[in-house]
Order: structure tokens, then sequence, then C-alpha cells
């Protein structure tokens, strides 16, 4: 018997095609961005009964790239969130039983506004902006996603950062009532989810923070309310769903280091040049990937972002911190 | 076996099971092309179906290597009539598999190193050598030719579901509830014939010696 689930952000497959109408509504800003000084106006997308709250942002061309965007349908059904469980639909079915307002973030350690901030205070919604990143999942396939979100750097400054603070520590929402996934006894993850960057690597322009994909609030299966995007590293280090920013001087232990450091580093940065012990990782699917047509591309090191990173990595040993 | 026995040890019921098992082994093709044609197999085709067909082949596995015990603690012939039959759709499903890796994730390249270098695949890989020979003395005239060594050959099917089994474990990534159900299933279907070996040398030993 052939069952199909349909959650809440499923359409039927005849009633829109999101990412036409979204391209129709790029093309549409184009126009607008010329004529209102670079700021969008909510425009198509608001015909597709597409679920989520639509967020106006600026385009970020020059920050984007111009590769065709994986459709929303994928980029929304097609997530690992292990919180929800180690299956690609886990996240799409069960992260509906995560509520994610209200929402808050504490931060600590070496920073001079330490406190628990509700995630409105956090964000000015006039200065959304919207990048088009590709997502590189260190599984080998990937994706082109267009994120909305607000630079990294610009909300850390913004707690005073001391200069002890070398290193940046997340942590994902750790509720088992919420997430089912953290009630597995069988999972090998020592809940919460973790991950850090080097502060150098937070405060470079390309690490952001989204906060809604396709013109609309995230879905909760791909991070709501706020995740990180490195669109240089491997996909795992783009945490979800984030309570926690703290500023510290030693590096943090992240999630996936912990249960294999021999697989994941905490650098975890897009590399062809070095495999993951059980698989290569030359090459990637970029999905949807069809079985006649594979899809199958050659990875860029640093995911193509190379000439934006590569000098935070200058007179390292890619090999030995991968 | 009383009523219930009679009827089942009549040779229609016998041929009603064949067929029934057979059709419930072709199952998981059958999904997975339902899927396909509905496309219901998500953004990563390929991935899904080289899965599914390798969990296919490691369940018809278990299911063949438990044929035995029923056969004992049941009484009932009609088990080990599907023994065969079985073992060759694992070895099918395993052909597709290790197939579907290749095309759809490998694409056929880089296929020497990935052999040699990655040990889930090696341990998965030399599983389905074994069952090359298997399969190919499953007719009857190669269990005539082969006699008593059929019998040892055959037992390498003990080795090949630990195989099968670690080929799975390896590739556990933080969740290893599911992986470690399956070892509880390989370690009781093993535990018994450790068990029915033991039984058997020691009725020999306290047998009166000819």
């Amino acid at each position: 018997m052939l069952i199909k689930n349909s959650p809440a952000w499923a359409l039927p497959e005849n009633d829109v095609t999101p990412e036409a109408i979204y391209l129709n509504r790029r093309s549409f800003m184009v126009s607008a961005l010329a004529a209102s000084a670079g700021v969008a106006l909510p425009g198509l997308l608001e015909a597709a009964s597409v679920p989520g709250k639509e967020l106006p942002s600026m385009s970020r061309p020059e920050m984007s790239t111009s590769e065709k965007l994986t459709p929303y349908e994928d980029v929304v059904r097609y997530n690992n969130f292990y919180e929800f469980g180690t299956g690609k639909d886990d996240p799409a079915r069960y992260a509906g039983e995560m509520s994610v307002s209200p929402w808050t973030v504490k931060v600590d350690g070496a920073c001079g506004r330490p406190g628990t901030y509700n995630l409105e205070d956090l964000l000015q919604p006039s200065q959304y902006e919207e990048r088009i990143y590709r997502l590189r999942c260190v599984e080998a396939w990937s994706m082109v996603i267009p994120w909305i979100g607000v630079p990294l750097a610009g909300l850390l400054k913004r707690f005073e950062p001391a200069s002890s603070a070398r290193y940046v520590y997340f942590e994902t929402l750790h509720d088992p009532e919420q997430m089912r996934g953290q009630r597995s006894v069988f999972s090998t993850i020592d809940w919460p989810y973790r991950e850090g960057l080097r502060i150098d690597e937070a405060m470079n322009e390309l690490a952001f923070l989204a906060v809604g994909l396709y013109g609309r609030e995230l879905p909760n299966q791909n991070g709501a309310p706020l995740r990180l995007v490195v669109p240089w590293k491997y996909g795992f280090k783009s945490i979800k769903s984030i309570v926690r920013i703290r500023f510290q001087e030693e590096r943090p232990k992240t999630t996936w280091e912990l249960i294999a450091p021999q697989e994941y580093g905490f650098y975890a940065n897009v590399n062809p040049e070095v495999d993951h012990p059980r698989w290569s990782q030359k090459r990637e699917r970029r999905l949807p990937s069809g079985l006649l047509s594979p899809n199958w591309r050659e990875t860029v090191k640093f995911n193509g972002y190379g000439e934006q990173v590569s000098h935070l990595y200058k007179g390292m040993d890619l090999e030995k911190f991968y | 076996m009383g009523m219930a026995g009679a009827v089942l040890n009549r040779p229609g019921a016998v041929r009603a099971f064949k067929v029934l098992v057979a059709f419930m082994a072709f199952l998981p093709l059958a999904i997975l092309l339902s899927r396909l044609v509905g496309s219901g197999l998500g953004p990563d085709p390929g991935q899904q179906i080289t899965e599914s067909l390798g969990i296919a082949a490691f369940q018809l596995l278990l299911a063949t290597l438990a044929l035995t015990p029923l056969k004992r603690w049941t009484g009932w012939v009609g088990w080990l009539r599907v023994r065969r039959m079985l073992g060759l759709f694992t070895f099918f499903y395993a052909v597709l598999h290790l197939l579907a890796f290749l095309q759809f994730i490998l694409g056929w390249g880089d296929v020497w190193a990935t052999f040699t270098k990655r040990p889930y695949i090696i341990a998965g890989f030399l599983a389905f050598v074994l069952l090359i020979p298997l399969a190919v003395t499953s007719t009857n005239s190669m269990m005539r030719r082969l006699g008593r060594r059929w019998k040892t050959l055959h037992r390498s099917v003990y080795v090949i579901v630990l195989l099968a089994w670690v080929h799975f474990f390896w590739q556990a990534r933080s969740d290893i509830g599911e992986m470690l159900a399956y070892g509880v299933v390989v370690l009781v279907l093993l535990a018994v014939r450790v068990r029915w070996s033991r039984l058997l040398r020691a009725g020999r030993r306290g047998a009166p010696s000819a």
C-alpha cells in the first residue's frame, strides 16, 4: 500500500510551482530595485499558498549565486535535523511539534552585553537581506537555497565581544518534549547540538543568520526561527534553531566532532581533497538528482567561496584541520 | 499436529505457501517501483533506491536463516520448501543493491579506491562475493554433485550474515537503535545453531559407541 503523508507545508502537486512564481518575483524585484532604492516589495509570492509569513528583504546579488535554485518542495522536505529523527523526511514530518514563538536566545561568555534576548529584539526586519547560497552536505549532496536573514557579524558586534573572545559557540534547542529525536535511547548524540566558529570565520561577510527561505519565514524543519548559514563549510556546521550564543577563549567541542572526531573536524570546510573516511568528497549530487540524470558535479574547495574565505586558513594544513 | 497439520501438509498448502512467500519477496521491489512512478522517492532517488535494496537483501537473508529454526520449532516442513527461493531472492536483491550503488552513488567513478579503501564497502562486497558460490550451487544437480561438501560450503552463510550486519552497522551515524535491533536478530539466529551443534555433540558423546 502506498501511504502519502501530507504535512502542513506540503502542496498539492497541481497547486503551484513555488519556485516558478518565486523566480517571477525575482525578476519583478530587479525592476523594483531600480525604482525603490534597493528595497524589494512583497511581490508575486502572495499568489502562492506557501505557508509562513512573507519576509520582505533586500536582494544581495553580489553575495548570491545565479545557479538554478533547488525547488522549494525539496528544500523543505529533505533535511538533516536529527532532533526530529535521522530519516531525511522525519524533520518535515515532526518539526511541527516544536513551538518557535516566543523564542529567546541566551548570549553569554566574553562579551560586553550578555543576556537573554527575545528574538524580535535581536532582529530588525527592515535589514533583512536575501542571499542565494550553495549548501554542500557532508553526505555528498548539495542544494542552492535563497535564504533571508542578517549577516552574522553585525549581530555579534552588538553584543560587544571582548578581545579574549576567540571563538563563538552555538547551541540548538534541547527539549525532548518537542523534539522526538532527542527522546531516542539509542542516539549517540549528547544533546544539545553544539557548533562553533573561530571569531574571524564568524565575522566573515559570508557568515549569515537565516530567518527565512524562499521569501518566507523558515519552516521548522529548516531550523526556525534562527539558524546559521556558513556556505563554505559542510552543512552540519550551519546549526539550526539556535537558543544560545557564547563568546569564549577556548575552541568549543562540536557535536559531530564529539561523536566521531576521525570523521568530522571542527573546521569542516568543504574540501574535495580530503575524503570522509567512509566516502569520497570529490563529487556531489546536486539535488534534485534524477535517476537517469544523476546531476553529478565536481565539488569545489570551500564550496566555491574560496575568494572570500581562503585567507582565513592561510598556512593551515587542511588535511590535518579538516 | 492434528487437523491443522493435516491441512498444512497437503501438497497444495505448501504450493500456496511458496506462492505467498514469492509474492512477499517481490514486495520491496514493487514498492520501490510504485514510489518511483509516483515520485515518492524524494530529491535523491538513487540514494533511496540503493538503501532500500540493501535493506531488502539483508531482511531476506535473515528470513532465509529463520526457516530452519522455524521448521524445528513448529515441525512443519513447508518452511524448508521456500529456503532456496528466499536465498536466491537475497542474492537477487544483493545484485540490484550493488548495481544501484555503482550507478547512483559512485556513478562508476572511483570504483577501485572505494572497494579497497572503505571498510564498510569491503565488508558488504565480501558478503556479496561469498553469496555467489551459494547461488551457483543452489540447484539440485549441484547439491548431488557436491554431496557432503555442499553443506560445508553453505555454512558460509553465517559469515555472510555477520559481514552484512557489519556493513550495515558501520553506516550508522548517530542513532544505532535500528542496527542494534537487527544485531539481536542475527545473534538469536546464530545462537540457536550453536546450541543445536552443542546438543548434537553432547548427544553423540552420550550415545553408546558402536
